[in-house]
């Protein structure tokens, strides 16, 4: 963190005020990324980031298979084991799936609305930087030795300091702290965003599908997050300061836990889902050639699912001994909540019936999801019957379900968004056969892993156990699932081995020209990759899907032709005298303070000075950074507009002003 | 007739440029936006606390009730003072949107003063109630007691501070007419702060507590 | 919440007098004062709802006056007001499965 504190006092030749400093020039390399404000990199930050605690992720579960490969494995011990499977439940939840969300939000939201960034530029680096800040904080817990063990649920009182001693809970509840408020930070970012920096003639219901999704999620974080704080806080004051919320032996309710858990943990998962709904919404339409089949259907039972969300979350607790009535009411909303869901599901299969189906990469990540999802909602479903739950809570038949929801319908949304967007951020394609590869060898090893996990359920194999016996059935499927995970982790080889082939493949040839799909959103009015500035020219809009509608129209035979060729339509990405935010050290050295913070709290309290300290020198100089940078490399005619943010401060509440890239826009045109 | 300019988002308020948000879609300021967004968010927050003390509140048996050891006409006076820091804080901003400096610098200073007498009495209450045995691990209903009113503290105090630095670069010259925007964020947040207050004050404190 | 003022434009800030100001804080001083009365007299069994139904007057008038809901944008107000009807709804459904009304 030191390293751009030293540069800071050089720069900016005018006389400041003590503290003010003015802001990075670039440098280039590293430096650019790690002071960058622009969401088309952050978003690229959040993808590769959340990429590699995929990698950690995924080899915890190969761990997992393998010890469950025979009876009496021996891979592992019991404790090892305990840590495995939280910390990969952990990871994939937090650490992966909404980071990817991130990743697709930060780069294409504001693209898909015509904006040049987002409302808060700094405020969206630190979410980043925070995010990363939590999920090493996490990770570091597996260095000590004593990684979080009470599953990703982590049920009082099991995780208080009686029957976890170590740190491992410690680090659960502070990593996950941090990488809440980055996530309800950059919730409230793209809210504001959402609503403010629409392109003119872009209303609410001209927005694409996937804007939508990802905003409805961002509601669905901005009041479930604040929920798992106060539960991590809770827990944390038990475990640290002796507080007694979850501690029956003083009297108290454990139940309380699970309310709040599953508060936040069921508008959660459809956190993790309705991404990768928006992203299949979009390559559908494109690889069916046609309109996506009720768009206003898709809109409201996505908001429909945002505000049911909040209705069922008993249904984690049908055996928790919540009360008859409880059970029948959540029962109920928990069938109610299938439905709209099912529309979705129907209205992609109508958007496909009679298209013109190209059957690339994407497309088949894409039908995957549709399929996929149907059955990890189907299974859903079975449990929402809360009889029937009764047998098949806590065994692999949940584990099956929400694999087969989450790595069905989320994790093959956001592969079938890499093979989709990959030529917008990066200016190449990926390869298509190494893609079919991809996606064949996963979805085939996928359903071989967690398809027979329903069977091993429904015969009574509980899940989180570190082995079982010969003798009850279980030892073939077992094999069977292993061998299952490490097809899958052949096909996602592939897809590594195709992110470098490509790369190498692209060099030196010119980027890939515009609109390699014939898509409809706006974000393919810019050339490949999207420059800095996104759009020479703001967009102006007159319908959902504008870009597909200014190449094509209907002739009066009701056919549709060609008006204009993608080349014609798009724009070049030349305009010089676009002005964009200015880059900061702030956000990095805010996000960096926190950590040190939980480390103080873990091991001695002295630790928490300099974390805090950070943390305050960072928002102070934030403060008081002068909003942009006139000589940047888009510094055009933009003067230094009064800057009376002083006394904003402390906490992510309090942001400061920055600069609205819209303004900007309106001086362009 | 905002309504209209938010759902149909036709007319984009450009060139609404004496309010400082000119250029946002809506015609409302990202800011302000921001800090309401964040408010609502902060409504599940108390939301979680104050459940989580209202289902522990019966749970005392290790150590002193609720209803024993509250002090109401302490916290009522307590309650009174940061009530009418809103008023202080509104006040603030009303003079600087008329461009009064010195009247606003006045009352920040007051309602910083008012938010500071508040935080006094609460470790006044927080150590007298040590005294008479109940402390942080006593038992759930200490606890929940005081978490949920130091979550409360920790949000003033944050607002004094961000009071304090309104008043400093009052005194520096840099807050002006101009940015009383930035005066009246902060105010959102002192009333917020107070209203969770109010709701804390009828609720915990008033509304009659178990006794032993 | 009321809409019934005529709605002030978000261009301009025609904001209250001081003078309405100070007449609201003493409208919630006076409510105040009747809340902790009913600490020190016993009004019976409509305690409690009289303590709530002020506490929500309060609760108005500094979100409606002070927070200026009731002239600022309408976008403002749906925040709050989901932010607010989301917790109830919600809490209130967690305290019932405690069975916090029944058993306190
Ligand atoms: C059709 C809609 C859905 C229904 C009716 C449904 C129903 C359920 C029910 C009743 C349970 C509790 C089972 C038990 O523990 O006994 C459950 C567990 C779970 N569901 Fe779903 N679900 C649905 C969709 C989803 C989606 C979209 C996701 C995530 C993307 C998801 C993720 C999970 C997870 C992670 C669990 C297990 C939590 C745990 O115990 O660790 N579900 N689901
Ligand atoms: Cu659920």
């Amino acid at each position: 963190m030191s390293e751009p504190v030293a540069e800071l006092t050089s720069g900016g030749g005018a006389a400041l005020p003590l503290g003010v400093y003015s802001r990075p020039k670039g440098g280039g390399g590293w430096r650019d990324w790690v002071t960058t404000v622009d969401h088309k990199k952050i978003g690229i930050l959040y993808g590769g980031a959340a990429l590699f605690f995929f990698g950690i992720g995924g080899f915890e579960a190969l761990l997992i298979r393998l010890q469950l490969a025979t009876p009496n494995g021996t891979v592992v011990g019991a404790d090892l084991y305990n840590q495995l499977y939280t910390m990969h439940g952990v990871t994939m939840v937090f650490l992966v799936i909404m980071p990817l969300a991130a990743a697709f939000a930060n780069y294409l939201l504001p693209l898909q609305i015509g904006a040049r960034d987002v409302a808060f530029p700094r405020l969206n680096a630190m979410s980043f930087w925070l995010f990363l800040a939590g999920g090493l904080f996490l990770n570091f817990s597996w260095l000590v030795g004593d990684a979080p063990d009470g599953g990703w649920f982590a049920y009082a009182p099991n995780t208080g300091v009686t029957f976890s001693p170590g740190h491992g809970m410690d680090f659960y509840a502070i990593g996950l702290q941090i990488a809440g408020i980055a996530s309800l930070v950059s919730a409230m970012n793209l809210i504001v965003t959402v609503l403010n920096m629409r392109a003119p003639g872009m209303t609410l219901f001209k927005m694409p599908v996937f804007t939508w999704m990802i905003l409805v999620v961002q509601f669905l974080l901005l009041f479930a997050i604040p929920v798992i704080t106060v539960a991590l806080f809770l827990l944390l004051f038990d475990r640290n300061f002796g507080a007694n919320f979850f501690n029956p032996e003083m009297g108290a309710d454990p139940l309380l836990w699970q309310h709040l858990f599953w508060i936040f943990g069921h508008p959660e998962v459809y956190v993790l889902i309705l991404p990768s709904f928006g992203i299949v919404s979009e390559v559908i339409p494109t690889f069916s050639r046609k309109p996506l089949f009720g768009y206003e259907f898709m809109v409201f039972s996505g908001i429909a699912i945002g505000f049911m969300g909040w209705g069922v979350w008993a249904h984690h607790m049908f055996v928790s001994g919540i009360g008859p009535i409880s059970i029948g009411a959540f029962t109920l909303s928990t069938m109610f909540i299938a439905v709209p869901t099912g529309v979705k599901i129907l209205n992609w299969l109508a958007t496909m019936w009679g298209g013109k189906i190209r059957l690339t990469a994407s497309m088949l990540f894409a039908t995957g999801v549709v399929s996929m999802f149907t059955i990890g909602g189907l299974s859903g479903v079975t449990h929402a019957v809360s009889p029937a739950d009764t047998q098949q809570t806590d065994t692999y038949y949940i584990v099956a379900h929400f694999h087969y929801v989450i790595f069905g319908g989320a994790l093959l949304g956001f592969f079938s968004g890499f093979y989709f967007w990959w030529p917008k951020v990066f200016g190449h394609r990926l390869g298509e056969t190494l893609g079919k590869w991809n996606f064949w060898l996963m979805i085939v090893g996928f359903n071989m892993t967690f398809g027979p996990m329903h069977i091993l359920g429904l015969n009574g194999m509980s899940r989180r156990i570190d082995t079982y016996s010969p003798g009850f059935g279980f030892e073939f499927w077992n094999l069977f699932a292993t061998v299952g995970a490490f097809v899958i982790a052949f096909g996602v080889l592939c897809f590594a081995m195709n992110v470098i082939l490509s790369a190498r493949r692209a060099r030196g040839l010119p980027p890939e020209p515009p609109d390699p799909w014939d898509a409809r959103s706006l974000e393919w009015f810019t050339p490949n990759p999207t420059p800095v500035h996104n759009f020479d020219e703001i967009v102006e809009v007159s319908s959902l899907d504008e870009f597909w509608h200014r190449k094509w129209t209907t002739d009066e035979n009701g056919r549709v032709v060609r008006r204009a060729t993608a080349a014609e339509v798009c724009q070049t990405g030349d305009a010089d005298d676009v002005h964009l935010p200015s880059p900061s050290y702030w956000p990095v050295v805010v996000a960096a303070g926190l950590p040190l913070v939980g480390f103080g709290l873990l091991y001695n309290l002295w630790i928490c000075v300099p974390g805090t300290i950070l943390v305050l020198i960072g928002v102070y100089a934030w403060v008081f950074e002068p909003p942009d940078d006139p000589d940047g490399p888009f510094g055009g005619g933009h003067g230094d507009e009064g800057h009376g943010d002083e006394g904003h401060g402390e906490t992510e509440e309090s942001a400061s002003d920055e600069s609205a890239p819209q303004e900007e826009a309106a001086s362009v045109e | 007739m905002s309504e209209a300019i938010v759902t149909e988002a036709g007319e984009p308020a450009r060139g609404d440029h004496d309010h400082g948000d000119h250029g946002t879609l809506t015609g409302i300021s990202n800011n302000k936006l921001l800090m309401w967004v964040f408010l609502g968010s902060e409504c599940l927050l108390f939301g979680g606390l104050i459940s989580a003390y209202l289902i522990n509140r019966s749970r005392f048996h290790t150590g002193p009730a609720p209803g024993d050891i509250f002090d109401i006409p302490f916290t009522s006076v307590s309650s009174f003072v940061l009530l009418m820091s809103s008023l202080t804080m509104v006040l603030a901003l009303s003079a600087l949107q008329r461009g009064d400096i010195r009247n606003n610098r006045i009352w920040l200073l007051t309602t910083a003063l008012l938010g500071s007498l508040f935080i006094g009495g609460q470790v006044y209450e927080f150590t007298s109630f040590l005294r008479e045995g109940l402390g942080y691990t006593t038992s759930p209903f200490s606890s929940a007691f005081f978490t949920l009113t130091g979550f409360h503290g920790i949000h003033v105090s944050v607002g004094i501070v961000m009071l304090m630095s309104l008043a400093i670069s009052s005194y520096r010259g840099t807050l002006t007419q101009k940015n009383s925007e930035t005066v009246e964020i902060v105010g959102l947040y002192w009333h917020f702060v107070d209203v969770v207050w109010i709701f804390i004050f009828t609720v915990i404190y008033l509304v009659p507590s178990p006794t032993s | 919440m009321s809409t019934d003022t005529a709605a002030v434009t978000h261009t301009e800030h025609e904001h209250p007098s001081d003078a309405k100001y100070v007449q609201i804080a003493i409208l919630l001083a006076a409510l105040t004062a009747a809340e902790v009365s009913t600490y020190f007299v016993d009004i019976g069994p409509i305690l409690i709802p009289a303590l709530l139904v002020m506490m929500v007057v309060k609760f108005f008038y500094v979100a409606a006056w002070f927070m200026h809901l009731k002239f600022d944008s309408i976008l403002f107000r749906r925040f709050f007001v989901a932010g607010l009807i989301l917790a109830t709804v919600v809490y209130c459904i967690a305290l019932t499965a405690f069975e916090f009304w029944s058993k306190g």
